[in-house]
């Protein structure tokens, strides 16, 4: 997030897209609630009815994978109505001359063709935010799980750009990161672009800094996204060492990624339980879990706090560090000396910039934002505050394009997925604790009531979903959350395995899957 | 504030302090270290006014002021703990004690639930004076297994009611019936899974009385040993709400929320609140496994585990060359897990084989 979370009570207008706050991040949501409470207005664009939809001003259902022109739209009715922030613009942006050209044949009644959302609502919606003293907005993976995922963020950039609402309070471009510590394993260098800190592995500087820390030679290249290397199992990669992820369930295409793990010569796996793509390994490790375990994490705001230990774990199970440091060590690896997990974490301040005002012992009481760049910074709960990082923020011309795959004769109906409040991902924690199930005993396939009826399905039967990869048989639940159309799943039950129907496209910078559209037949089994 | 002698000023139990302009008389009283008592007041919600325990003298009023909704003006004069507010607040808790059955609150039941018998204790309020009827009736009938409904140690004092509709927005609970016949409810008079609630527990931990109880804490009753707690961060989503971890011996049972969490200013959602136990699932992994020559996975040491391990990436290494390793870190596991795997695989073998779980 570009703005802390402290700041989501204090816009005027909100606008929220590809987000399901109340039920993915619902204590984030609680203080959406309270600035709508005392006044602030709420647009959400989301194709199914969510919480989110029902607490809006302005409320756009756009079909599945529509975000860019309906965002092109937006900054077009912006620039029209002379509510481009012009002194925002020529201050701290640059290809602003292009980009208010590009989008001028980009009218709400072209974009109406594409979202299905009338264009009159579009007009109120880009009004709203651009007339917005403080203007924020959130988004999660309803908009970064497509094939332009990246064309989907850089368009609401775009638009924070225009209107100049981002690097100030109650403002900004805020994606709400989904795990505990995604934002935390970035920072820490498991990607395969940034060294720790995200310092990139193309510059020669930072090359020649890890060179030294290693004690060895470093690739000069990327190297692949956990998807390419998936493609590549059996036929380029053929070890592998995962932690924390049940890859088989999380991941599209579900056959091919057990495929793909099976043809490894080693697969290593460290986890706490024996998921799904733990029992495809070679070797299982026991690591502590939660509440076992002394660390850091880092949450979507960029606040670096500690987690603690309060029980001991069961049996012989050990810190991941450990484990990951003892196979090193057994390879000869040099630098895996590590005695705790303050030892780790020192080591990665000392490497941060990010993190270079730091250690262990100061992020104690979970006050710092990153970056803290010395030992006297107090911390960044604002980005972009009075300059960009790379000097202007960078409009981009971003066109419109259609899903990987659309809807035929053949699949004619839009199929979503996401989460639902009492469980997270794949039921490994959730699952296994006691009275969630009381809340969601099983998934349902949550389908338009009229839908159901013309589709001879009945409410609580079953229905078999089939897709140009899989099918899968599924619960129906009629639900008007989904529009006419669109269907809507999670991935959360592994009895109803949706990876198994979905993976169609990836983004082509970032390698996300587009989890969120994938066309599907559904009928009575 | 109160030395540099420019701002404006009470008089607080005949000492002239400072206050903050538009701050209540017991929000300044209580910065200033005076300990009014009171069972409505949660400093995170709009001053209600509803259990009168927290009134004061003020100098000029005629009856005793409610100090949680009185707002501080200058050179008022106001008495905390005179003999006639005293007398007051003791009555008020003899009448609230004897609209409840006596019951001794376990301390599990939740983190604001020992407040009314602390003020019990402190004003020995147990003298049985207004015996009679008893308020509030309980729904022992709701089948869910998270939140204990026992409205017969009910005060009315709405903070349920109130932290559903201003922290939280649901507005899920509500109040049927007047006066004495005062009896929290949700709508239809339903159960909880049948109303707007979430379950996030937020009612639960801020109840005075023990009238809502944590029954996933509540069923670790009998597990001997201190309660401890321990200040973590909740592993499910990204907001990272901060929480405090009970323990009994090596046993986690059950979770608060922590009022001074930098990003959750002590809301949490059903899953922080609730599903803490897979920690102690029997379905844990204990001991390394390794698969054997029978195909399947055996229980093995360490030391087999992590050779198996090792040389097997070395012969990988060696038949493939080290671009054919690949790490994937986890987004669920800490700094600590993920530093160490793109080390493992950078220092390892000099490759930038090294992704998240970030792109599914």
């Amino acid at each position: 997030m570009s703005n802390p979370l402290e700041d989501m009570e204090k816009p005027d207008v909100i606008f929220c897209i590809g987000t399901n706050m109340t039920e993915c991040h619902p204590v984030a949501a609680t203080r959406l609630k309270r600035a709508i409470a005392n006044g602030a207005k709420l647009i959400t664009a989301d194709p199914r009815r969510i919480a989110l939809a029902e607490l809006a001003d302005v409320y756009l259902p756009l079909r599945v994978g529509s975000d860019v022109s309906l965002l092109l739209a937006m900054a077009h009715v912006i620039h029209r109505e002379g509510l481009t922030n012009q002194a925002f613009v020529e201050g701290r942006t640059t290809e602003a001359e292009a980009f208010l050209e590009h989008i001028e044949k980009f009218t709400p009644e072209w974009a109406e063709t594409i979202t299905e959302v009338p264009a009159a609502d579009i007009e109120r919606a880009a009004i709203l935010y651009g007339k917005a003293e403080r203007g924020a907005i959130y988004y999660t993976l309803g908009i970064t799980e497509h094939i332009c995922g990246v064309d989907n963020v850089q368009s609401l950039c775009n638009l924070a750009l225009m209107t100049g609402n981002i690097g100030r309070e109650g403002t900004g471009v805020n994606p709400m990161r989904g795990q505990n510590n995604i934002q935390g394993a970035g920072d820490a260098g498991a990607l395969p672009n940034n060294y720790p800190g995200f310092q990139s592995v193309l510059d020669p500087a930072y090359q020649k800094k890890f060179e030294a820390v290693y004690g060895r030679k470093v690739d000069l290249e990327l190297g692949p996204t956990k998807v390419r290397a998936l493609e590549a199992c059996g036929d380029g990669i053929h070890a592998m060492m995962i932690n924390g992820e049940n890859t088989v369930v999380t991941d599209p295409e579900r056959h091919h990624c057990e495929e793909a793990l099976k043809s490894l010569d080693l697969l290593v796996v460290i986890d706490l339980f024996l998921t799904e793509t733990a029992q495809l390994a070679d070797v299982v490790f026991p690591a502590t879990a939660w509440g076992e375990t002394d660390g850091v994490q880092t949450n979507t705001e960029r606040r670096v706090q500690r987690l603690r230990k309060a029980v001991e774990p069961p049996g012989e199970a050990m810190p991941d560090w450990w484990i990951v440091s003892q196979i090193a060590r057994r390879m000869g690896t040099p630098g895996f000396g590590f005695e705790s997990a303050k030892d780790v974490f020192n080591e990665l301040c000392e490497l941060s910039p990010l993190y270079a005002g730091l250690d262990w012992d100061r992020i104690d009481r979970g006050e710092y934002h990153w970056p803290v760049p010395h030992k006297d910074h107090p911390g960044t709960p604002i980005l972009h505050q009075g300059t960009f990082e790379n000097g202007r923020g960078i409009f981009k011309l971003i066109r419109y394009r259609d899903p990987a795959e659309v809807i035929s004769d053949e699949f004619p109906v839009w199929l979503t997925t996401g989460r639902r409040l009492p469980n997270y991902h794949t039921r490994t924690q959730t699952g296994r604790a006691a009275g969630i199930d009381y809340l969601a005993p099983g998934e349902r396939l949550e389908i338009h009531p009229e839908d159901v009826v013309d589709w001879g399905l009945e409410d609580g039967g079953w229905a078999k979903m089939t897709s140009s990869r899989g099918c899968m048989m599924v619960r129906v639940e009629a639900n008007a959350r989904s529009p006419r159309g669109t269907v809507f799943t999670s991935f959360s039950f592994n009895d109803a395995p949706v990876n198994v129907l979905t993976g169609g496209g990836y983004d082509p910078v970032t390698d996300t899957a587009e989890l969120k559209v994938c066309p599907v037949r559904v009928e009575r089994p | 504030m109160s030395t540099n002698g420019t701002g404006p000023t009470i008089v607080l139990d005949g000492e002239k302090v400072a206050y903050n302009p538009g701050e209540t008389v017991y929000e300044a009283a209580t910065r200033h270290g005076k300990d009014i008592p009171t069972l409505c007041y949660d400093p995170r919600l709009e001053p209600f006014g509803g259990c009168r325990l927290c009134v004061v003298e003020v100098e000029g009023a005629r009856a005793p002021v409610a100090s949680c909704t009185a707002q501080c003006q200058a050179g008022m004069e106001v008495r905390t703990r005179s003999a006639r507010v005293e007398v007051h607040r003791r009555t008020l808790m003899e009448m609230l004690v004897s609209e409840n059955r006596e019951v001794d609150v376990d301390e599990l039941t939740s983190l604001a639930s020992q407040e009314m018998t602390e003020l019990v204790d402190r004003y020995e309020a147990r003298t049985g004076r207004f015996r009679g009827r008893q308020s509030g009736a309980s729904r022992p009938d709701d089948p869910n297994p998270f939140i204990m409904r026992d409205y017969d140690n009910c005060i009315s004092c709405y903070r349920c009611v109130r932290v559903c509709a201003e922290q939280e927005g649901d507005y899920a609970i509500s109040v049927k019936g007047r006066g004495f016949d005062t009896q929290i409810t949700v709508e239809f008079d339903g159960h909880l899974k049948e109303s707007a609630c979430t379950f996030c527990g937020q009612c639960v931990q801020t109840c005075p009385t023990g009238a809502l109880g944590d029954l996933k804490a509540l069923a670790y009753r009998d597990v001997a040993g201190e309660t401890k707690k321990t200040r973590t961060v909740c592993p499910y989503c990204g907001v990272g709400c901060a929480v405090d971890l009970l323990t009994r011996g090596n046993t986690l049972i059950g979770v608060q929320p922590a009022m001074d969490g930098p990003a959750n200013k002590g809301a949490l959602c059903v899953k922080g609140q609730f599903a803490f136990d897979f920690v102690q699932h029997p379905d844990r992994l204990a001991h390394p496994l390794v698969r054997g020559e029978d195909g399947e996975l055996h229980q093995a040491g360490w030391d087999e585990a992590l050779d198996r391990a090792a040389e097997g990436f070395l012969r990988v290494r060696e038949r493939y060359g080290r671009h054919a390793v690949y790490g994937v870190a986890s987004g669920r596991a800490p700094h600590e897990a993920a530093y160490t795997m793109q080390k493992f695989i950078r220092g390892g073998f000099g490759t930038n084989h090294i992704d998240n779980c970030s792109r599914a």
